[in-house]
């Protein structure tokens, strides 16, 4: 009886597994078998026709290329920023008692209870008249916001964890509050921070609304294949789709590891 | 090396007051322990002294220097910590000699300093690996070569021993004071533990609620303390403190009758350390109902009740005796502490 | 040290500033947009919103996707996450690859499910073989609507449940494993123990995961508009279409606050009716 028990559940796990990898494993096929792949029928479910030529043409298909090389800088920027503006505050809450520390933290997380990326529609006005409409700037400022709440609250549980005695030992031997940050937090806070820069990355490179709206020659990847929806030939979507999976699925997989950690996810 | 003077230092926080007005002054090569229970304020006040937290008011001056207003590292003095603090991303050897790195010395007076203080605390075989491979133990050690390394003026400790194992303890507190004395450093040492105090220091100031009740060699503190806390706080098992009465200037206990220094008739607390009673014949002793025996091995602990007050005598080991026995008690007169009653303060 | 006592509130300022500029402001527009109309204060916005042949159809399929989607992916997440701490070996693998659609963008996901029920698609394929269809056929269309709804579901279960999933195993981890093996000692059966100590000591994970899918679901936008165009309307794609198509940003405002409104009215629902006591928090 414990070992059907364990039978069933392990099939139940296997099959949650494959349920996951599956589709992405058929969107790769399609992208990657290219038009003949996706237009045939019935499907096969093995590469018979792997090309990396088919995905070439794709990249070079008008528009791809620079809405990909937009959306890289877009996240870049955004992960930037994030930590610049994140690391800071974060390093506040966790090292002082301040009045009002408690109203912010709960103004932090009272950010997630709103749609932010709906937010890009009043701040297309805002950006048209400034000059940041269809820039990455601009994107990058409004992914920003989507991000900041995460790294803030991220990066102060992560300076909690770095005891203050350490910080001390460093202020009586020789150091100012700036070159002890940089010489002993830092070095101890390095794993989690790119484990938040690289979250706010994928937060970034993942978007599609805020994108498509504050948009409209210079688009990321997310609003240029949105907008190709209905056009472009199914391969190309699909193409489209493996290049917006495989970088975010890639990060994540490298910083698993701190990733978990932050959610406070250890594995024995 | 440097004397510290602390100047009527306060420190509150809202409305209550963790300090209230300190006045200390340690002297140059002098090593002074900071003795109290928790929350007393030891700690606050070596923090203080450190520049990690600021007083509300008062003076702290470092050899002919008011640092009051300085950060921790123009202070020059070094530190040790209760949880070490060494860094994790740096080996031993870049520990130690961080307080130089920092200070900008050359790098062969860095590799001959940490050279010196590694050897001094047994850990040259551990000159390159990091912090997580090492014990608690060395860990501490490690924290301590960081600080003799700078060859401070002034060295804080913040109870450094506490997280150490009873034995560890017991050498680690050897090898400080061997160490220290030979380098003459100006200390200032925290500890909640009185055999610490009384081990290490030339003088003991002893802490209660933010105040220092009591300074002095440990043999003063321990023969004669000021206070019913202090007598109580230092050795262990405590004093002995019984309520009496006197009239006309002697207090009766059973056959023994004691002369009371300033006379008259008043009531009073009887201070005598247990191993200050001997066991004698009935004339001239004071009864003590005996309850409980624990034989600790170099003596044996008596448990009883004198006039229905608990009393403690540490009795020989060779010791005839079984609970609800009558023992007739002699304390030895020099060793008897007068204290007023209530308060619990030493009669002159 | 001295001079602390102004530190930490130039540390927060940047992101203060920031945040009230990119959040804050935007949130004052929004709502201004969606409550003026012809230059004055008006509910024109809203009443064009409410007399748009899709804003029932929005309405009601945002709100039907919601409560579908949330509770079936509270009892997978759920499922998974108590299955994990019995996996002896490969736990570790298995955590990453349950967590992979988390940097899976809705995009994304609503492209990798269209290659599966596209008319040539692989589930079509599957069908085909197994004789249950003879020839192509279409599910992601106008005349299909209950195949895409399903589809939806299906995908947008595929894709966040891992959200919902890694709050919970945080959750898990925190529960110490004595309590369920003093239940068991005294008798409880497994369902019992499930019931009477496990989740209700979840209660705090299961807030919070609660209260972030619920929102996200709200702002669904980018998997339907993939696998259903314009044929499956939601309150965010008809807020996007306002805006881009329409240009009309005051309509788009107005389904904008609804979308907020709605959002804050959830978290304030779960807040209240799963209230958790200040000592069941870690």
């Amino acid at each position: 009886m414990r070992a059907l028990r364990r039978g069933i559940f392990t099939t139940g796990v296997a099959a949650l597994c494959a349920w996951t990898l599956i589709p992405i494993y058929l969107v790769a096929l399609s992208a990657i078998g290219g038009e003949s792949v996706v237009n045939a029928w019935p499907k096969p479910f093995w590469p018979t026709q792997l090309s990396l030529a088919t995905l070439g043409t794709f990249m070079n298909l008008s528009g791809v290329w620079p809405a990909t090389w937009q959306s890289a800088q877009v996240a870049l920027l955004c992960m930037l920023l994030s930590i610049v503006l994140g690391l800071p505050a974060g390093y506040a809450l966790a090292r002082f008692a301040f009045a009002g520390s408690n109203l912010y933290r709960l103004l932090i997380l009272l950010t997630r209870a709103f749609p932010v990326g709906i937010l890009a529609l009043p701040l297309t006005v805002t950006f048209i008249r400034i000059g940041l409409y269809d820039t990455a700037l601009g994107v990058a400022l409004v992914h920003t916001a989507l991000a900041l709440p995460f790294a803030i609250l991220v990066s102060s549980s992560l300076f909690i964890g770095i005891p203050r005695e350490i910080e001390e030992a460093a202020w009586v031997f020789g150091c100012s509050r700036l070159s002890a940050f940089f010489r002993v937090v830092l070095p101890l806070a390095t794993p989690g921070i790119a484990a938040i820069a690289i979250f706010a990355f994928v937060i970034s490179w993942n978007e599609v609304f805020a994108a498509a709206v504050l948009t409209v020659r210079h688009r990321t990847l997310t609003a240029f294949l949105l907008s190709v929806l209905s056009e472009s030939p199914l391969h190309v979507q699909f193409a489209g789709g493996l290049l917006l999976v495989v970088p975010s699925v890639l990060f994540i997989f490298l910083v698993r590891r701190y990733l978990f950690a932050i959610w406070g996810i250890t594995n024995r | 090396m440097a004397a510290i003077v602390i100047d009527r230092v306060r420190k509150s926080f809202g409305s209550t007051n963790a300090l209230e007005e300190v006045s200390l002054e340690v002297h140059d090569g002098e090593f002074v322990a900071l003795l109290g229970p928790s929350g007393c304020g030891k700690t606050t006040l070596l923090r203080i002294v450190a520049g990690l937290e600021t007083q509300t008011s008062g003076h702290i001056r470092i050899g002919d220097r008011d640092v009051s207003n300085l950060p921790p590292r123009a202070r020059k003095l070094a530190m040790v910590f209760q949880n070490y603090a060494v860094f994790p991303h740096m080996t031993v050897r870049q520990n130690v000699g961080f307080g130089l790195r920092m200070a900008g010395e050359p790098a062969a007076r860095i590799d001959r300093q940490v050279e010196r203080a590694s050897a001094l605390m047994h850990i040259e075989p551990y000159l390159h690996r990091y912090p997580a491979q090492l014990s608690g133990g060395q860990r501490q050690r490690v924290a301590v070569a960081r600080a003799l390394a700078v060859e401070p003026s002034v060295l804080l400790m913040d109870e450094p021993l506490s997280n150490l194992d009873a034995l560890l303890r017991l050498e680690m507190r050897a090898e400080l004071k061997a160490i220290l004395a030979e380098a003459g450093t100006t200390t200032l040492y925290v500890t909640h533990d009185q055999t610490e105090a009384m081990g290490l220091a030339d003088r003991i100031a002893v802490l209660q609620a933010g105040r220092v009740v009591q300074v002095g060699p440990p043999l003063v503190i321990y023969r004669e303390p000021r206070t019913m806390f202090v007598g109580g706080f230092v050795g262990s098992p405590p004093m002995n403190f019984l309520r009496v009465r006197a009239s006309g200037g002697t207090v009766a206990l059973g056959g023994a009758r004691f002369a009371v220094p300033g006379g008259g008739d008043r009531a009073l607390l009887l201070g005598i350390r247990p191993e200050d009673l001997t066991i004698g014949d009935a004339a001239e002793g004071v009864p003590f109902a005996l309850r409980v025996l624990e034989p600790l091995g170099s003596h044996v602990l008596l448990t009883g009740d004198v006039e229905g007050q608990q009393l403690r005598v540490m009795a020989p080991p060779e010791i005839v005796a079984r609970a609800g026995d009558i023992l007739h008690l002699r304390p030895v007169a020099e060793r008897i502490r007068w204290m007023s009653a209530p308060e619990g303060i030493a009669l002159a | 040290m001295r001079r602390a006592r102004l530190l930490p509130y130039l540390l927060v300022a940047p992101s203060m500033a920031f945040l009230a500029a990119l959040f804050l402001f935007p949130l004052v527009q929004t709502i201004s947009l969606a409550f003026h109309a012809d230059g004055r204060w008006s509910l024109g916005k809203f009443a064009t919103m409410a007399d748009d042949l899709d804003f029932g159809d929005a309405v009601g399929n945002t709100f039907k996707l919601v409560m579908i989607v949330v509770p079936a992916q509270l009892i997978l997440a759920l499922a998974m996450a108590l299955m994990l701490p019995h996996l002896r070996r490969g736990r570790d693998l298995v955590l990453w690859v349950w967590s992979i659609p988390l940097g899976v963008s809705d995009l994304a996901a609503g492209l990798v499910w269209l290659a599966i029920l596209t008319d040539r698609g692989y589930l079509n394929t599957i069908l085909f073989k197994l004789g249950i269809i003879a020839a192509p056929t279409a599910w992601l269309t106008y005349e299909t609507p209950f195949a895409l709804f399903a589809a939806i579901i299906v995908a947008e279960m595929w894709r966040a449940t891992a959200i919902v999933f890694l709050i919970l195993v945080a959750g898990v981890q925190l529960v110490p494993k004595e309590f369920a093996e003093a239940a068991e000692i005294f008798g409880a059966s497994p369902w019992q123990r499930l019931t009477r100590v496990t989740l209700p000591l979840l209660k705090p994970s299961i807030q919070t995961a609660l209260i972030l899918r619920t929102v996200l679901a709200f702002e669904m936008f980018a998997m339907v508009i993939t696998l259903g165009g314009r044929n499956f309307p939601v309150l965010v794609s008809e807020a996007f279409n306002w805006q881009d198509t329409n240009q009309d940003y005051g309509v788009a405002a107005a389904y904008a606050t609804l979308v907020m409104a709605v959002s804050l009215a959830a978290t304030a629902f779960y807040l209240i009716v799963m209230r958790v006591r200040p000592e069941d928090r870690s």
